[in-house]
Parts: C-alpha cells; structure tokens; sequence
C-alpha cells in the first residue's frame, strides 16, 4: 500500500514534442485515480514515467516515501496492465502469472498458491495450462490483471486496458475492475480515453489536454462544476451544449443574448457575471438542464427539432438555438414530432458561463 | 458454372505450377540420375539405340563408391559440416545481440550503425577476399578452419543483424516493458522474453547462414590449399575435375551428397522458417 506523488513532472522527447507539462498530482493510499483525455493529452506518457518506461525531463515521482525517478522498473513495487495484454506467448497462463514471482525468488510451493489465489479471484482457473492464443480477448484480459495482482504490489497501472474489447465484455470488465479494487484496496492509477470509464471507475479524475493537468476531482465534481469550457465538454455524453452569448446589463438585470435567445442571468450567478457586462461570453448547458416548456419565461425559448433520437430510456431532441445545434435529453414520455415548433426552457441552476478567451469557467 | 472455374483452375494454376515444379526439380533430378548411370551410359550419345537420356537403365553405385574411397569426400563434408556451424554460431550470436540493439535501444548513431553493417553487406565477396586473406596470412590461420569459420561471419553477422532487427520490431515492446516491471533486467527481459518469442526467427537466420557457408566457394578456394582442408564445393571441384576431364558421376555424386544435409535442414524447420520470413507474433 503506498501513496503516489508526482511533483512538476515534465517530458520533453528528443524531437522536441513536449509531452508533459508540469503535471502535479496527490495519489492517495488505495485510491483509483484515473486519467482521462483525447490522444496525445500526455496521460499515457505520465503512466509510463510512474512506471519507470520513460525517462523523466524534470520533476519528482515518490512511490510511498521514496523517489523512484530513478529507479528502474523492477525495483518500483508496481504492476502495470497494456492494452494488447503483452501475455507472453511462449508461456502458459501459469507461468505468465508466475513469472514475476519466480523473477523475485519466491518458491514453488508460495508461487503455486498465489497464483491458484489470483486465478480463483478472476475466475481462470480453468485455463491456467493454456497459452495465450488459445484464449479469448477477456480471457487474456483476465489473466493480464491477475498478473498484475500476484505480486502484490504497491500500486496497479492499468494502460487504456479495456479498449481492445467489445463494447459488452468493456462494461462487464469495468465492473469487474472496480469490484477487484475493493477488494484488493491497492493504489491504481488508470489511463483511458473513454470518459465514460474514467466516471464509473475513478475515485477522482484527472482531465488533461496538451500535457496539462485541465481538473482533478471527484467524477460528480467534474461533471456537475468542471473548470474549463475543455472539462465541460469533454465529460459528459451527449457533450455540453455550448453557445456564444454577449452580456448586457439593464437596470438591476443581467441577460445573456444570442441570436433568438434572451435569458436572464440566474441571481446566484449575478454578482459574478457583473463584471463582464458588455462582453461575449460562451454559455455551457447540459441536455439534460433543457426541458420543454409550457409557456414563456425568464429561461425559454422558442426553436423547432430538427431530429428525434428515441433511445428508449430517454429521447435526444436536436434543434437550434443561438445559431448553433445543441441536445436536449427529455424523458421518454414526451410527444414531440420532428420539425415540430416547441418551446423549451433551460434549468437556470445548471447554466455555465465561460470567458470565451481563457475558456475558463466564471 | 462450376465446369467453368474448373478449367480455369487448371489452366491459371495447376499448369503453371507444374511448369514451375518441373523447372526447379529439374536439376536436382538429373543430378540424382547422373550420379548413378554408368560411364557408359554418361557417355553414350542420344541418338544411340536404346538410349535413355532422362533416366538410366543399369543404376550402379560405382560413383558414390569412387568418390567416398577414392577422393577425401568424408574430409570434405566434415570440414563443411564444422565450419558451417560455427560459423553459424558464430554469427546468430552476435547478430541476435546486435539486431536487438539496432531494434530496440535508442543510442546516438543507431541508425547510420544499422544502414552501415547493410552496407558491409554489399561489398562484394571476391572484393572483400582480398583484404581478408591479408589478415588471414598475418594471424597464420590459412589452411585451417578457422580462416573459413572467422571470416564467414563477415557476411553473415550483418545478414543474420539484419533478418533478426526485422524480426525484433514485429514482437510488441511491451512485452518485455512488462517483463522489466516483472521484475527482470532488460538483459533478462531480452534472454527470457525476446529471444524464446522470436526463435522463428533466429531459425530462418540460422538456417540462411547455415546455407550461405555451406555453400561458400571463394574464401573456402582461397584460404585452404591442401586437399584434406577442403570443405564440399571446392574440393569436389578441384579433385573431380582434372585439366579438362569431368568425373561426371562423382561430381554429381559430391553434388548430391552434399546437398542433402541442406535439404534435411530446410524440411525439419520449414514451418518456422516460413513465420520467420513473414514475422508473426500474436500476444
């Protein structure tokens, strides 16, 4: 059991590219932190470093109390998860799950229980005298983590592990995952691009983008007051809607106008929307923060669909408004038809503004 | 419809296939033929009654007799055997050793140092002999095996480098990524992990080198001069052929029985051979 601690971690490549850029992070005793951005954001990169792969350009990374900058791999206490598994294929499931305990001396009698303990947990004891090849994607799957979890160690790495699996066996995987770390209680840092996995898996989520750290924080955090117009619409599917608004103040009251949309600016957001009075803005709302409405309002206005998505669960209407396409999600027992004229309205608790330049959140 | 693919079957490939067949085995045929048709059969013309020029109709085994008793052919085909495979050892070692480098350290000069052992490569052999034999004399290794076994890898360390550095690329670096977190070095990932994974590969070198010196005829003609260093191809064509007369037979005899250690190789190792060449692993 260890805590994790990366401290203004920097990776420049020969090349030049600039991959990690003064990443700082707290990884706590037996949390499951996960990294999620688009490819080439410098999470896999970051993992890699922890893991001892990629030499450091600058910075600290502590493994409980020790700096492990330059440590080399074995000498980390980690286990790490690939994405293409990286099961040796000369090897049977035993000995790819045995090989790292023979590789620290331990002996045959220890080595035979441990590994009758992992297969048991993820349910491969069946297939322990095959060979990877004989096996299917979540078999391999399977015996890629209980490769890792033999050993022990100090920390899991996982590497974008469930994106070579069908969409099925991803989400059953997924569960698996989390139910194992509850059970193991280890440290686990996890590298996906999918945001979806980064939600249900993370303790917390760390967004980046360009090498970046964007947020860190607790998935409902991040959903419900993300940092950045980048976080807003990264999280979340169907993304943010977002639209262009400039700021007006009359009297007492300040709206936010785009093209055929007036909205008044909630009170709780007054005070701090005040000042840019005059400015454009970007305004962030969620599908689900849009509704249909009965008549006219402070929040509402007047659009037509433009296409229906009946999911079952729930309806996605896509219409315009503000001279850009945007998503509601409303439930499925509203009747609406396409190309109808509706008047829809929009949750004033969950509106978001954003400094159109910095992007940041206001 | 299906009389049609039939006959186009026929026509596009068992044909051309059987032209091809008969193209390559050709040789080795009349090779086989020649070594057991008595001389008077050898010499005989075609037009001959009775003549059976694609076959032989007295098959004797005085050729083979002559060239194992009356020629040093066991000498040959020992020395051949030895310095074949050292040489071979010789060469996958440090070619193993160096492909690795080259495919997977990243160093200063890595790439002119792979392009510049391709290009050792090229240089031609009847060039490359004259230097050779130089530092052959002055270390005194001429007329032993050792001239032969030390100077064949001059050829085969950047062919067997180059064939494995292929080979190398293809298996996933993660493998031995987690091998190291395993709990091995990078000289145990690359023994316990590497090397096991890619023996298709290291095969197919092994046995390209093994044919490269089997088959060698320049240094072998230049740095051995007594009969009983001789290795295959020189002896056979130094002692059978004398001014302008060919022992036909016991040449073809030399020929044949010097080829078939060569062939049993390439049929023990065939199915690796072929991923070898084509560089498949699956993890």
């Amino acid at each position: 059991m260890a805590d994790v601690s990366i401290r203004q971690l920097n990776k420049k490549y020969e090349n030049g590219f600039h991959a990690v850029k003064d990443v700082n992070l707290e990884i706590r005793d037996k949390e499951f932190l996960v990294l999620v951005g688009p490819s080439g954001c410098g999470k896999t990169t970051t993992l890699r470093m922890v893991a001892g792969l990629e030499e450091i350009t600058s910075g600290e990374i502590r493994i409980g109390a020790e700096v492990v900058n330059d440590l080399p791999p074995m000498d980390r206490n980690i286990a790490m998860v690939f994405q293409n598994y990286a099961l040796y294929p000369h090897k049977t499931v035993f000995d790819n799950m045995a090989f790292g305990l023979q590789m620290r001396g331990y002996g045959k009698a220890d080595i035979l229980k441990r590994v009758r303990e992992a297969a048991e947990i993820l349910g491969i004891e069946p297939l322990l005298e095959r060979k990877p090849r004989q096996l299917s994607g979540g078999q391999r799957q399977r015996v890629a983590v209980g490769r890792a979890i033999v050993r022990h160690p100090e920390v899991f790495l996982f590497d974008e592990p469930l994106s070579n699996l069908d969409a099925k066996l991803r989400v059953q995987m997924r569960v698996e995952l989390k139910r194992l770390h509850e059970r193991l209680e280890t440290t686990a840092i996890y590298v996906t691009h999918d945001q979806v996995e980064a939600m249900t898996l993370g303790t917390r989520v760390v967004v980046m983008k360009d090498g970046y750290v964007q947020q860190v924080g607790e998935p409902l955090e991040l959903y419900g007051r993300p940092a950045n117009k980048f976080v807003a619409g990264f999280i979340g599917s169907p993304a943010m809607n977002f639209v262009e608004v400039s700021i007006s103040g009359s009297g007492d009251t300040l709206w936010a106008e785009a093209h055929g949309l007036r909205l008044k600016v909630p009170a709780h957001l007054k005070a701090r929307l005040s000042a840019t009075a005059g400015q454009r803005l970007t305004l962030g709302v969620r599908p689900e923060a849009v509704r249909i409405a009965n008549g006219a309002g402070d929040y509402s206005f007047a659009t037509a669909v433009d296409v229906l998505e009946p999911l079952g669960n729930e309806i996605l209407l896509n219409f315009r408004a503000g001279g850009v396409p945007m998503v509601a999600r409303v439930d499925p027992g509203v009747r609406v038809k396409a190309h109808e004229n509706i008047q829809l309205a929009l949750d004033p608790e969950r509106l978001h503004f954003f400094d159109a330049k910095t992007e940041n959140a206001i | 419809m299906l009389i049609e693919r039939k006959w186009k079957k026929w026509v596009y490939f068992y044909l051309p296939m059987a032209v091809f067949i008969v193209f390559t085995l050709f040789p080795f045929y009349w090779m086989a033929v020649t070594a057991f048709r008595p001389d008077a059969e050898l010499y005989a013309t075609w037009r001959q009654p009775n003549a059976a020029p694609l076959w032989t109709l007295h098959p004797t085994l005085e050729h083979l007799k002559g060239l194992l008793q009356t020629t040093a052919f066991p000498t040959w085909l020992w020395n051949t055997m030895l310095i074949a495979i050292v040489s071979t050892l010789i060469s996958l070692v440090c070619g193993m050793f160096a492909g690795y480098a080259l495919a997977r350290l990243k160093f200063r000069g890595s790439e002119f140092l792979g392009t510049a052992i391709f290009i050792t490569y090229l240089v031609p052999q009847t060039l490359l002999f004259i230097p050779l034999a130089d530092i052959v004399r002055d270390l005194q290794l001429g007329n032993t095996p050792w001239a032969l076994m030390l100077t064949y890898p001059t050829f085969l360390i950047p062919f067997c480098t180059w064939l494995l550095m292929g080979y190398f690329k293809t298996i996933p670096k993660e493998l031995e990524e987690c091998a190291r977190i395993d709990g091995a070095t990078r000289f145990g990932a690359m023994v316990r992990i590497i090397f096991p994974v890619a023996i298709p590969g290291i095969l197919s070198a092994g046995i390209f080198a093994f044919t490269l010196s089997w088959n060698e005829f320049i240094y072998a003609l230049v740095f051995m001069a007594s009969a009983d260093q001789k290795t295959v191809p020189v002896g056979v064509v130094s002692e059978l052929i004398r001014g302008d007369i060919f022992f036909w037979g016991q040449l073809m005899a030399g020929a044949l029985l010097g080829s078939v250690p060569v062939a049993l190789v390439y049929s023990f190792f065939v199915e690796y051979y072929v991923t070898g060449l084509t560089g498949s692993v699956k993890g």
